[in-house]
């Protein structure tokens, strides 16, 4: 699977012969490690997923968030090495209240995505800076309507109707491609997103973990808010039927 | 007359600027004398001042304060609109206006109204006044012949006016103001912005309506003296 750049990976100011920058593939496969995180853009807004691995039942339930408000009308779900994603939601807040100040409205989603995306490439290009080892989903709702965008280590920044990263990526995509985005109530996404975490989460391999959901939608009035609790218990009974109802199958 | 005037004063705008919202659009307006001190240094200034494609800006007071803000907004405009990838909005064009104007409060003097349409909030009128406030309002008014036109907008103004409605209360306005105004004078210059573009027209001073004490006297005893004079006597 892995393939080994004996030599060229010493730096991340170092190509290999084949044109990669083996520091940053590195940098992503921290990513892949960590537990899965999902975004999906209904018509109304966007929900973001994520599915936090409890290393520790002694963890009191609903801190250590991970989808971290940016500006009212944005947030970052974060996946891979969790204190370079604090690094990376600070800078994106700063950016975000700087825009604020100098134009006098807010930050359009995608000046934000770009921003935050040339930040985690600008430690791409020094050798005594480390690439950042996470990935970033980036929801908001600005005058331009929902949008979702995702931030890879490389610094890579695309646009999407629905992203997954970390553990359970593939299996997400591939359950995320067989949904009706375009037709669908952030109410129905919400829903959606749990079913997918809990399907994607391994339980052989992994521990208990803790369904975390925010979203930006116009339920909430185009602000970044967590998924209200009785909305989010709702979605993780129907999730934990639908497994079961595919576990008898 | 005084003799001694300073032509190297300062060049100050009295000026009569104006901006006014209509259904669909802004229309600016302002006279286009610039004086030092009694001098009139140009009688056909253009006061109204491009900042983008579909923002402008009306200046007033110190006529080299005025135009550097002007420019460096234009030029951060500029580089604003490459990065977002779209028009810039009028309100990015006033907030950076103010910026500069309250930061540098102490040094500069100048009244500013912008004005302009883009496609997510349409037309908007902003005013800047010295000191640096930023205040979004229906019409503006500034210069030193403004003051003759706060009770005459009070009344004339109306919301959702059309496009030549709104271009005739400007017209009218700015004259108004020219007429009692002596830092105030020249032409009545226009520019009218909407979603299909900008509109620029001229109203020379001659061809303005004439108010009040400027109108012809009627039954003056001047009439007399005006009077064709009396048919020549007959010779036998």
């Amino acid at each position: 699977m892995s393939s080994i750049g004996t030599g060229y990976d010493l730096s991340v100011t170092t190509f290999s012969p084949d044109g990669r920058v083996f520091q940053i593939e590195y940098a992503a496969k921290a990513v892949d490690n960590s537990g899965t995180v999902i975004g999906i853009k209904c018509k109304d807004g966007i929900v973001m997923g994520v599915e936090k691995l409890i290393a520790s039942k002694m963890m009191l339930p609903g801190s250590n968030r991970r989808i971290h408000s940016v500006h009212r009308h944005s947030g970052m779900a974060v996946a891979g090495l969790a204190a370079d994603g604090r690094q990376i939601v600070a800078r994106a807040k700063s950016e975000a209240t700087n825009y604020q100040s100098v134009y006098g409205e807010p930050i359009p989603v995608k000046e934000l995505a770009e921003r935050v995306a040339s930040y985690v490439h600008l430690c791409t290009l020094y050798w005594w800076l480390r690439p950042f080892g996470c990935g970033i989903i980036l929801g908001g709702y600005d005058r331009d309507g929902p949008q979702l965008y995702m931030v890879e280590p490389s610094g890579i920044s695309y646009r999407y109707f629905g992203a997954a990263i970390g553990k359970g990526k593939q299996a997400a995509k591939t359950e995320i491609e067989k949904l009706k985005l375009s037709e669908m109530t952030c109410r129905e996404g919400v829903f959606e997103v749990a079913k997918i975490i809990y399907k994607v989460h391994d339980e052989a391999k992994d521990k208990a973990f803790e369904l975390e959901m925010s979203w930006v939608c116009d339920e909430s009035k185009q602000q970044l808010r967590k998924v209200p609790d009785d909305l989010l218990e709702e979605s993780k009974a129907a999730a934990r039927t639908a497994l079961e109802e595919m576990d008898a199958d | 007359m005084d003799l001694n005037m300073n032509v190297n004063a300062p060049h100050s705008m009295g000026t009569t600027i104006i901006g006014v919202t209509y259904n669909g659009g802004v229309v600016l307006g302002a006279d286009s004398r610039t004086s030092t001190g009694m001098y009139v240094a140009n009688r056909a200034s253009d006061k109204i001042t491009q900042l983008t494609d579909n923002v402008y800006v009306c200046r007033s007071g110190s006529a080299a304060d005025s135009q550097i803000v002007s420019d460096y907004v234009r030029y951060f405009l500029h580089q604003h609109t490459i990065q977002v990838g779209q028009p810039a909005t009028v309100k990015v064009a006033a907030n950076l206006i103010r910026l500069l104007s309250y930061s540098n409060k102490n040094m500069l003097q100048t009244g500013l109204i912008v004005g302009g349409w883009d496609k997510y909030e349409g037309g908007k009128i902003y005013g800047i006044p010295l000191g640096g406030t930023l205040i979004e309002q229906p019409f503006a008014i500034g210069g030193s012949g403004s003051s003759y036109l706060y009770g005459f907008l009070d009344q004339a103004w109306k919301e959702g006016m059309t496009k030549d409605e709104a271009e005739r209360l400007v017209v009218k306005a700015v004259s108004l103001a020219i007429a009692r105004d002596g830092a105030s004078g020249g032409v009545v210059r226009t520019v009218i912005i909407n979603s299909e573009g900008v509109t620029r027209n001229f109203y020379p001073g001659d061809k303005l309506q004439l108010w009040h004490d400027e109108l012809e006297p009627q039954n003056s005893l001047l009439d007399i003296l005006n009077a064709p004079p009396s048919p020549e006597p007959m010779n036998i």
